[in-house]
């Protein structure tokens, strides 16, 4: 599988993920500006963290009119895959390709901290070296990560086993508490119906490496590399 | 705009009627009104430093691993793997008090364009804070501002604020200081200058338009503060941080070419000193055509382009070969880039506007004949040394303990680090809280730096000199306390009002003891900045020279954090004769702010921190804390809330009542955890180090010699209550306990 980054200009956490996609897939990954169209040879399209266009108008939504992404939608609809971390999350909802909304922190204030991630299913390209029900920890980094979907939405993407990732605490247990920016059922992260496209707030990719306090992001790479 | 230009005009611009005359003498005739404008700026004490540089130069600049000392836009070290880092502090405090969010903001704006203009990608940044009382109804609107500001502007750009502190005290009521840090990392054979050359060769402006904001900012930062400040709202610059990042990206791709002959970011006076600093520095003259500056108003007069401090701005002298290279990369970005003049051998600034010439100044005498003031000087009458048996202890040390973690100057601050991302770029291997210094890893190299911001203004107060040379002090050890060899500094001053003798003497003798310290501890200043008129109706901030350090690590791997692992035995390094001067248990317990603050021994700090630094890096030392504000107690307190491993602390010398002993604040000493102190002990004492053993680490309470214990989880909630119950009003909300890890020592 050959990993690409899109880059919108406001982007940060590109050199992030770089880093994470080499430790794993053993290369660089192509690093694609978001003028460019062409996506050909690319299997998973990754759109990584920062302030795509100064999160001006609304967190994600000027990149989501990108001309890019009509590529990186047709690369989903014909089943290929896509991770979205943080603002790459945010643009994936405001692009259509996944549902809901991520509103602004119930504290109002932006979250820089350690969390732990309940995996809530286990037999995806993304999960698998995770087991269904363990936590492990990542960080999260934003200001508007408060997943937002109506409830029929929310009934359905439970029905149909889409939520991938939950807030919780070390031991799994789910509270108010441990949903830090107030998202709805502590939804950390979602997957499309074909399980190919992952959408998660926290940054799995700053926790790859013992120096940086952890390797509990590695695993989703490392199963992606082997997808 | 035709407004007589005379003196009394020029004195409200700040200038006196003696610079005035200067001025007269050097144009030959009465100036225009937009050179007055280029005078007062140029001339201000934010840009020409008139009543500071006589002082400065007593500074310890030079080390062999010093590439730019003070002078250039930022302070450039050596670091090795033919890398430089770049590092520079610069106060925002004017601004941040009249419009805290965007005050910080721009704040930090303008010290990372310092920092990139030379060449270097930013990896991290740092404040340091001062706040008014908290029962002051203003300090909670100033403080939610301008951490809002810092993160606002850090996040979105992407560069890791990684660490800093923050103090409170009534002196700082009227008058905030927010004083940013940004470090960056060039190649060592690719820095850039700003000094202008190549005659004929284009300016070239970059980046976001000009607008009306910020005229006369640095004019407003050189006076004094009254009631009707808030009226000076318009000369706050409003920050673009999105613009930031990709000027960032737009100058290190064109810096990755050889087209660029100097560069400069404009700061404070924008246009006006850019220009005028870059052609003074390469001795040749420089012409510009306001035409062709990018405007975001209409209308605006030769004045306001000059003296505008819009945000986001950079001007570049550039190869004429490589003018359409330049062109495409910043149209790839989408920024503004125009051509807006050349430069000539005239040795002359020289401004048009509609065809009109509005100035034309010689560049010499605006630069040589800037005034110099050797103010006069008062000393800081000496306090004396308090005898801690005659101060009672009416507390104990469990009940002193409790209070004194949870005041605001001690308690934690995750609130506030907790909103700015601390980890993006992947490099930060310890962050805020978890060791004394952050440690931030070079991307791809096993090197890492040690970042630290310090400073204890009320000793400064006490004793100007001992307070300047403890700050140093201070940073050189916070730097050894994760074992990085301390390199070189940046100092922020931050005083009063400069024309009272008190406040000029109290900046004479920090700037004494700083020297004194830099030249012991081989830590020389490379970068800095001078805010004086920190006043608020006559009323001066305490005097804070804040330090920001920066040392190096060969194998990140070795850095060390001071959570408290568990079994280990805990030393203290250094002498203690439990010195209650100025210390926080003295004000928090006591209610007294008297007596001489601790001296600084310069050559034990060197030997104690020599001895640590090899002990840390030979895998002796596990965890390690530098024993400061609140004394042995609290630093255990701190080691052992940031693991969650509790301790048991033997019984204190005899000759030292136990409130000294424990809460005293003896300058050079540090806490580390050591699996055997017998042979450790054996080594340091064969080295001539003062060395003491207080206990063993293990449990989950610390348990004090007088019998009392407390369970870390409880001294943890005390800890962590300030903040959120004074700015979010959740009281009894904490963070949770399960969601936390230490990030060091005890995996």
């Amino acid at each position: 599988m050959t990993p690409g980054i899109v880059i919108f200009p406001g982007i940060n956490r590109e050199r992030d993920m770089a880093i994470a996609l080499e430790a794993s897939f053993g290369a660089k990954p192509r690093m694609v500006w978001h003028k460019d169209t062409d996506l050909s040879g690319i299997d998973l399209i990754v759109i990584p963290g920062g302030f795509s266009f100064g999160d001006y108008l609304r967190c994600g939504a000027m990149a989501a009119h990108s001309p890019i992404m009509r590529a990186v939608k047709a690369h989903a609809d014909r089943g290929g895959y896509v991770l979205g971390v943080c603002n790459g999350f945010q643009i994936l909802t405001e692009a259509g390709i996944l549902p809901g909304a991520l509103l602004r922190n119930a504290s109002l204030r932006f979250l820089s901290m350690e969390c732990h991630l309940r995996v809530e299913r286990g037999d995806t390209a993304f999960t698998r070296h995770y087991h269904a029900g363990q936590t492990f920890r990542a960080i999260m980094a934003h200001g508007d990560g408060n997943y937002f979907a109506d409830d029929a939405t929310l009934d359905r993407l439970e029905g149909e086993n889409l939520v991938a990732l939950r807030y919780a605490g070390k031991s799994g247990a789910i509270t108010p508490e441990t949903n830090r920016n107030g998202s709805a059922r502590s939804i950390a992260g979602i997957l499309s119906p074909n399980l190919r496209v992952l959408g998660l707030m926290p940054h799995p990719e700053d926790l790859v490496d013992p120096l940086m306090g952890g390797i509990e992001g590695k695993p989703l790479f490392d199963a992606l590399a082997a997808a | 705009m035709n407004q007589n230009v005379n003196e009394s005009l020029a004195q409200s611009f700040g200038l006196s009627a003696e610079e005035y005359g200067r001025v007269l003498a050097i144009m030959g005739r009465t100036p225009s009104f937009t050179e007055l404008g280029v005078f007062s700026v140029m001339w201000s004490e934010h840009c020409s430093y008139k009543s500071s540089r006589v002082w400065l130069k007593q500074l310890s600049t030079k080390a062999p691993w010093v590439i730019h000392g003070p002078g250039e836009n930022a302070g450039v070290v050596d670091i090795g793997d033919g890398l430089a880092a770049v590092f520079k502090m610069e106060s925002h405090n004017h601004p941040s008090f009249i419009e805290p969010y965007q005050g910080a903001a721009t704040g930090v704006g303008g010290i990372l364009r310092d920092v990139f203009t030379m060449g270097a990608r930013p990896i991290a940044n740092l404040n340091a804070l001062r706040f008014g009382r908290p029962e002051n109804p203003r300090t909670k609107r100033i403080v939610d501002g301008v951490v809002r500001g810092i993160g606002g502007y850090g996040n979105c750009v992407g560069v890791p604020t990684v660490g800093g502190e923050v103090n409170f005290h009534p002196s700082y009521d009227g008058n905030p200081l927010v004083n940013a840090m940004t470090v960056g990392i060039a190649r060592k054979d690719k820095i850039f200058l700003s000094a202008a050359a190549g005659i004929g060769n284009p300016v070239v402006y970059v980046g976001s338009k000009t607008g009306r904001d910020g005229i006369h900012g640095a004019t407003m930062a050189s006076t004094e503060f009254s009631a009707d400040s808030e009226d000076k709202r318009p000369t706050v610059q409003v920050g673009d941080p999105f613009t930031e990042k990709l000027l960032i990206e737009a100058c290190l791709e064109l810096m990755a070419t050889d087209a660029i002959v100097a560069i400069q970011d404009m700061g404070a006076a924008g246009l006006t000193s850019s220009a005028v600093e870059m052609a003074g520095k390469g001795n040749v003259g420089i012409e510009l055509d306001l035409d062709h500056v990018p405007a975001r108003e209409t209308g605006m007069t030769a004045y306001e382009f000059m003296l505008s401090e819009s945000q986001e701005r950079m001007l570049m002298v550039l190869r004429p070969d490589r003018e359409q290279l330049a062109r495409d990369i910043f149209a790839k970005w989408d920024l503004d880039f125009a051509i807006v003049g050349r430069i000539t051998n005239t040795g002359r600034i020289v401004v048009r506007h509609h065809g009109i010439v509005e100035a034309d100044i010689p560049l010499g005498p605006l630069n040589d004949q800037a005034p110099l003031y050797t103010r006069p000087t008062v000393d800081t009458r000496k306090q004396e040394k308090l005898n801690p048996a005659r101060i009672e202890d009416r507390y104990g040390l469990t009940r002193a303990l409790e209070k004194l973690v949870a005041c605001p100057d001690l308690c934690s601050r995750a609130w506030i680090w907790d909103q700015y991302d601390s980890t993006v770029g992947g490099q930060t291997i310890k962050r805020p809280g978890a060791a004394d210094a952050a440690v931030v890893k070079l991307e791809g190299l096993k090197r890492a730096l040690a970042l630290t911001t310090d400073c204890t203004p009320r000793y400064c107060l006490a004793d100007p000199e001992a307070g300047g040379a403890q700050a140093v002090a201070e940073a050189w050890r916070n730097l050894t306390a994760v074992g990085a060899r301390p390199l070189a500094i940046t100092d922020n001053m931050n005083f009063g009002n400069p024309e009272k003798p008190e406040i000029m003497g109290q900046f004479a003798a920090c700037i004494r003891g700083m020297a004194a310290a830099c030249e012991a501890l081989d830590f020389p200043v490379v970068s800095g900045n001078v805010s004086l008129y920190n006043e608020t109706e006559g009323k001066a901030i305490l005097p804070t020279p804040a330090i920001g350090g920066l040392g190096v690590l060969d194998d990140a791997a070795r850095a060390v954090g001071l959570g408290l692992p568990p079994w280990l035995d805990i030393v203290l390094i250094g002498a203690t004769t439990g010195w209650l001067g100025q210390s926080i248990w003295l004000r928090e317990i006591a209610g007294r702010e008297d007596g001489a603050p601790p001296p600084v021994d310069l050559a034990a700090e060197k030997a104690n921190g020599d001895f640590v630094r090899t002990h840390i890096l030979n895998g002796t030392i596990r965890a390690c804390h530098d024993v400061s504000d609140g004394g042995i107690l609290v630093a255990v307190a701190e080691m052992a809330m940031a693991s969650g491993t509790g301790a048991r602390l033997s019984a204190h010398p005899r000759d030292i009542p136990g409130h000294a002993f424990w809460f005293g604040e003896d300058q050079a000493r540090y806490l580390v955890a050591v699996p055997d102190h017998a042979g450790f002990t054996r080594i340091a004492e064969a080295a001539g180090i003062p060395v003491l053993r207080l206990g063993t680490s293990g449990g989950q309470d610390l348990t004090l010699p007088d019998g009392g214990s407390i369970p870390i989880a409880a001294l943890r909630t005390a800890h962590e209550r300030f903040f959120p119950s004074w700015m979010d009003e959740h009281p009894g909300k904490s963070r949770p306990m399960e969601g936390q890890t230490d990030g060091n020592g005890s995996q």
